[in-house]
């Protein structure tokens, strides 16, 4: 009963969220002269209107969740995992390395990929697992700064063996073997960007969700987020704990850099954190950290995302209002205290009284008139 | 090897102001008790505002318009900033999701209006702030010719800053209160300080602080706007964290990661540095500072109450 | 008119409690006058309110017979009202007098003038006898010393009414001794004192008049010289509270645990332990008695295997268990049952089912595999509520933290018995609790002990210790002053060798 309350509480802070969300950019868009319900029409026509763009939505949703875990995972065991973007740069060259170099049947380079970036991912968001159990460095201050590290990684990495055939600031194509698209899914959405990715993404939300409620790893992890001190005075090897959170974590964006750079995309460029490692915040806030929660956050953020193109052809709103709408929602998403506080009030709100109310006000209002 | 110091140094020096600059901002916010990641977000703000106040005055007035832009800049970063003292003085809000949310608002919403204003995402400046001789005090040996010779305005108004800010922090009230705030706020409440005032006005000069570094970037150094802070303002937070909190801590940090940054971005022109490989001068501020948090972890001079919403209730 | 203080009418609620419930309380001008109450009775509450924190949804205040309205802190210190808190509010690497001066700082050409406020910090100090240095930080004073900075925090304010919030939970019996002397001179100095406390000898020995709250409510105030202790108890506690627990002759066995010459490192400046032996038996309870801070923390720490030691043995059965992992040591049955519930025994988010098998969900039959076993698991939790007593509004599905403190304290007592352990580590177990539950977690314990199994008892209330011990240890500085039987020993003579002299020197 109390997580029925609970899971109802959150769904109205989401949903509130993502309501300031859209007001935000409908001020943004009125303010520059914009019609805010055409620019919405457009930006959500352009991620649904037909059969390519809906894999393009799902395609764009791939990597979102895989960073969204990644976040709600580490924040299960009470970590704060920033290093998303820096953790799928190195999944994404784990991949793009893998591909480029070796010359195998499909299902093998594939499989090489996954485990690649997931291990690659793993091993780099440890290091702060290890500062944060070994030496109490906070986890926040120390996965920014290994985002940055992996930048500048990749910037001098990718160009010096990698490097593509025209441009200095991005690698050489993947070959086809390597790549998460497929022809027959490829197809059966009209050539649109979607790839295995989305089932990698799936399984990866099924095995989250499993390994949080019905395990005992769930169980010390859970334990160690809720509280440290008591978990360790009742046995749980707490540093063991938190190192183990951040390798999945880390594991998890290591996966979401796969299938963004060698599904959705097919090269890497450099000098860009990739934006889906702080989008992955959002998405881990508005999905209340529970796996299936984020799977349906990032995959609203992905329809905002490919909307916005389309949006910005056919109207002169500028794309980047839909940054705009999920910056937006992480800010409410934080001062969702706001609601906290407020809770009770917004339960006690009989909206069917309400509706009743606004008409009889409305019926006043129109007899005042009269008179 | 002495001429290229020589050579290198101004560069270096208007790297590392916006720098200094940002990182004394996030340490008025930091010292009071919030934590400010949203640096490089506030930064960007002003760098957009510093380049579209410039382009659009520069025509009218060329010899003052420079100054305009950076004094708009510090303002609208300290009126951006209150988005970030909002959620985290009045609303209790998560200080690392919100910092997080105003770079991202920031990043989004610069991008935007400069495609409305100039339709392309990028504003830029004619001209920026010129270097200047200062006559006599460059003909001091050594010392003139590093610091008095071709060295920017603003290079002088930001170690001044510096100074005020450190006098402002140890010797007033205004900074024993700030001071408290960030070690104890429940101590600084019943003695009569109001914590919410304090903390918001932290934050504001925190906002200023890095609205005026991103603008001073764009007039010395970058001459354009183009939709990023490229992790300046993550750079001064560490700057901010490897300086442990104090004003000359954090000079000495973002000189020494000004010169690292400068020495990377020219290493392909001058020879003698080209041996060193552009991967380790540009990932050692994030390195070292790592080092330095792990070195510190016993003895960290982080405020003790950072990060922690002051509610009046909890006691 | 001779009221200095008159509170009227005070009412107070928070979501789902009224922690003030329509309160008069006056207070005369020179006097000392407790504020006796159980834990969550309303008296910090109260004072809060006096103190400008919070403010009262009805009710009025009236100061030197005119009618107040104090809306925060300031307002109070103007009014002349100064409150020394349970924890004290002093920043730790601020000196003496930053921390005095604080939202009062005399300032000289826009800087602070510390040297003007330090001259006056000194003077006051000589005048109340405080021996304060006014430029030492705070990190680096001892407590007593932190709560003399607070007491001249408020004369610096010109305080003349002083609240004292259990002014003595973190004192040495020396210590009290000081603080109850500058009380009396502070009164001399023309102060009025309110004290708050749920300690009934303290008043005795110090307050004029003693107003009783419970539940909220005021039950009546008295003069101290007309009352005696069990009166007060009574008041205190709505019923006749018997002092003396069913106590049946112990029969200690073989001994299980025995500490030999145990060192640890003190932390944060703090003693350590020093070459700390001691043995506890078999169906008898051991009672430390000790001021806090003399090393029982890490003892404890040592012992449940938070912290390594640095030297000397931990012999558990006779085996050395020092080296062991907590969850080693839990496997080999010692359990604990921790100082601060909310921190060490509980995690509060996690359902009472779930916190039920914090030690032991690991291993079948609550897990096979990796997996929990749900059904079980509630099974389990359904049995120890019900032989704990555990009341829970929502069952074993409620979330700990909705539970109240003393029902979560017999889930951890619950828990830990449950594990039928050899040796039960408790420390405060009674801490913050009301009378009822009290009673029960001693009998429960006395009850461990009747079964044969060991318990060490670790309390800062030296009642409880001489309540429930077969035999006290007491602790001072890191080391052991001397083991005594309950039976032959007072109160006195524990507290003379809390402030460390040892047994039989004084007389």
């Amino acid at each position: 009963m109390k997580t029925k309350v609970r899971v109802k509480k959150d769904f109205y802070m989401s949903f509130f969220a993502i309501l300031l969300g859209l007001l935000a950019g409908a001020v943004l868009m009125a303010v520059t002269g914009n019609n805010p319900f055409e620019g919405f029409f457009y930006l959500f026509r352009g991620g649904l209107m037909n059969i390519e763009r809906i894999g393009n939505t799902l395609a764009t949703a791939t990597p979102l969740i895989f960073a969204g875990l990644s976040v709600a995972f580490a924040f299960k065991t009470g970590l704060f995992n920033i290093g998303g973007a820096g953790q799928m740069l190195i999944g994404g060259l784990c991949a793009t390395a893998i591909g480029l170099t070796f010359d195998l049947p499909k299902p093998i380079l594939l499989t090489m990929i996954v485990f690649g970036s997931l291990i690659g991912g793993a091993l780099w968001a440890s290091l702060p697992g290890l500062l944060k159990a070994r030496f109490n460095v906070h986890e926040v201050v120390s996965t920014i700064m290994m985002n940055w590290i992996a930048y500048w990684v990749i910037y001098y990495i990718v160009p010096q063996y990698f490097k593509g055939p025209f441009l200095e600031t991005e690698s050489q194509r993947i070959p086809e073997a390597a790549s998460l698209k497929v022809p027959w899914l490829t197809e059966l959405f009209n050539g649109s960007y979607i790839n295995l990715g989305i089932f990698l993404a799936i399984i990866f939300v099924v095995i989250s969700s499993l390994i949080l409620e019905r395990t005992t790893l769930g169980y010390e992890l859970k334990a160690v987020g809720y509280n440290r001190d008591a978990a360790e005075a009742a046995g749980i090897n707490v540093n063991r704990n938190i190192v183990l959170s951040m390798a999945i974590a880390g594991a998890l964006a290591g996966l979401g850099g796969a299938t963004f750079y060698v599904g959705f995309a097919s090269n890497m460029q450099i000098g860009v954190l990739p934006s889906q490692g702080f989008d992955g915040i959002a998405v881990a806030l508005l999905g209340a950290n529970s796996p299936w929660g984020v799977f349906a956050a990032a995959v609203f953020f992905g329809l905002l995302h490919t909307g916005k193109g389309f949006m910005n052809a056919m109207t002169a709103i500028p794309p980047e209002v839909a940054d705009t709408i999920i910056a937006t929602i992480i800010y409410f998403a934080a001062t969702s205290v706001l609601i906290e506080r407020n809770w009770d009030k917004i339960k006690k709100i009989n909206f069917a009284a309400l509706l009743n109310r606004g008409k009889k006000d409305s019926l006043k209002a129109g007899s005042g008139g009269e008179q | 090897m002495v001429d290229l110091i020589y050579q290198l140094f101004p560069y270096a020096i208007a790297f590392t102001i916006p720098l200094l600059l940002t990182s004394l901002g996030g340490l008025f916010s930091e010292r009071s008790g919030v934590i400010n990641i949203g640096l490089e977000g506030l930064m960007l703000m002003g760098m957009f505002v510093g380049a579209f106040t410039i382009s659009q005055t520069e025509a009218a007035n060329p010899g003052t318009a420079v100054w305009i832009g950076l004094l708009s800049a510090a303002v609208f970063g300290a009126i951006f900033a209150l988005l970030h003292a909002f959620a985290c003085v009045t609303l209790n809000a998560n200080q690392v999701i919100s910092g997080i949310a105003i770079n991202m608002i920031a990043s989004a919403v610069t991008v935007y209006l400069a495609r409305f204003l100039t339709g392309s995402g990028n504003v830029q400046i004619i001209r920026g702030l010129s270097r200047q001789t200062i006559p006599l005090l460059s003909d001091i040996p050594v010392l003139g010719r590093l610091f008095f010779t071709q060295s920017y305005a603003t290079t002088w108004l930001v170690l001044f800053i510096l100074a005020a800010a450190t006098f402002l922090l140890y010797k007033t009230k205004f900074g024993l209160r700030l001071r408290a705030c960030g070690e104890h706020p429940h101590a600084a409440d019943s003695a009569g300080v109001n914590v919410y005032l304090m903390r918001y006005m932290a934050v504001i000069i925190s906002g200023a602080c890095a609205g005026l570094g991103g603008a001073i970037f764009i007039v010395t150094l970058s001459g354009e706007f183009n939709g990023t802070a490229a992790g300046l303002g993550f750079l001064a937070l560490a700057a901010l964290i490897f300086g442990q909190w104090k004003p000359w801590g954090i000079l000495a940090a973002t000189f020494f990661f000004g010169f690292a940054s400068t020495i990377a971005n020219v290493s392909q022109v001058i020879p003698t540095l080209a041996q060193i490989p552009g991967i380790y001068l540009k990932t050692f501020p994030y390195v070292v500072t790592l080092i330095a948090l792990v070195l510190s972890s016993k003895s960290s001079q982080a405020p003790k109450a950072i990060g922690e919403p002051y509610d009046k209730g909890k006691r | 008119m001779d009221y200095i203080v008159e509170m009227n009418n005070i009412r107070k609620e928070f979501p789902g409690i009224v922690a003030c419930d329509d309160i008069d309380f006056q207070v005369k001008k020179g006097e000392i006058h407790a504020l006796l109450g159980e834990n969550g009775a309303g008296k910090s509450t109260l004072m809060n309110i006096l103190f400008g924190l919070y403010q009262p949804d009805s009710g009025s205040i009236v100061l030197r017979g005119k009618k107040t309205n104090i809306a925060n802190p300031n307002i109070a210190n103007d009014l002349g009202i100064g409150m020394v808190h349970q924890h004290f509010k002093l920043v730790h690497n601020f000196t003496v007098t930053e921390n005095i001066i604080l939202g009062l700082e005399p300032t000289r050409a826009l800087m602070v003038d510390t040297r003007s406020a330090s001259s006056r910090i000194r003077e006051l100090s000589k005048r109340y006898n405080l021996n304060v240095n006014p430029d030492a930080k705070i990190e680096d004073v001892s407590v007593g010393m932190q709560q003399r900075v607070e007491i001249i925090k408020m004369l610096y304010r010109d305080a003349e009414i002083l609240i004292f919030d259990e002014p003595t939970a973190v004192l040495t019996p020396q210590e009290v001794q000081e603080l109850t002397k500058i009380m009396h001179s502070l009164i001399d100095e023309g102060k009025t004192i309110i004290l708050i406390t749920h300690k009934l000898r303290e008043i005795m020995s110090i307050a004029d008049r003693c107003t009783v709250i419970r539940w909220g409510k005021v039950i009546g105030t008295v003069s101290v010289s007309e009352t005696s202790e069990e009166k007060l108890a009574e008041m205190m506690v709505g019923r006749k509270v018997i002092f003396d627990l069913d106590k049946k002759e112990a029969r200690p066995k073989e001994e299980i645990l025995s500490l030999e010459k145990l060192t640890v490192n003190g932390k944060d400046g703090g003693h350590g332990l020093k070459s700390f032996s001691l043995g506890v038996k078999c169906g008898e309870i051991v009672g430390l008695a000790g001021v806090d801070g003399n090393g029982q923390s890490e003892l404890i720490e040592a012992v449940i295997g938070l912290r390594k030691p640095d030297g000397g043995k931990i012999l558990l059965h006779g085996e050395d268990i020092s080296n062991l992992s907590i969850r080693e040591r839990i496997e080999k049955g010692v359990a604990h049952i921790p100082e601060d519930r909310h921190k060490h025994g509980l995690v509060l988010d996690y359902t009472v089912q779930e916190n039920f098998i914090l030690k032991n969900y690991y291993q079948p039959p609550f897990s096979a595999r990796g997996l929990l076993n749900w059904d079980t698991i509630y099974e389990h939790a359904e049995r120890v509520i019900k032989d704990f007593d555990v009341r829970s509004g929502q069952g074993v599905e409620a979330s700990a933290r909705s539970l109240s403190g003393g029902n979560q304290q017999k889930a951890i007592v619950g828990r830990e018995i449950d594990g039928n352990p050899d040796l039960l580590v408790a420390v405060q177990p009674t801490r913050g609790l009301d009378v009822g539950a009290i009673e029960y977690i001693h009998q429960r314990l006395l009850e461990q002990r009747d079964q044969g199994k060991a318990v060490l008892l670790i309390s800062l209330e030296l009642d409880e210790i001489l309540d429930l011990s077969d035999r006290i240890a007491v602790i001072y500085n890191g080391e052991l002053v001397g083991i005594v039987d309950a039976d032959e020993t007072d109160e006195n003579e524990i507290g003379l060798m809390m402030a460390g002299g040892k047994r039989g020197a004084a007389v």
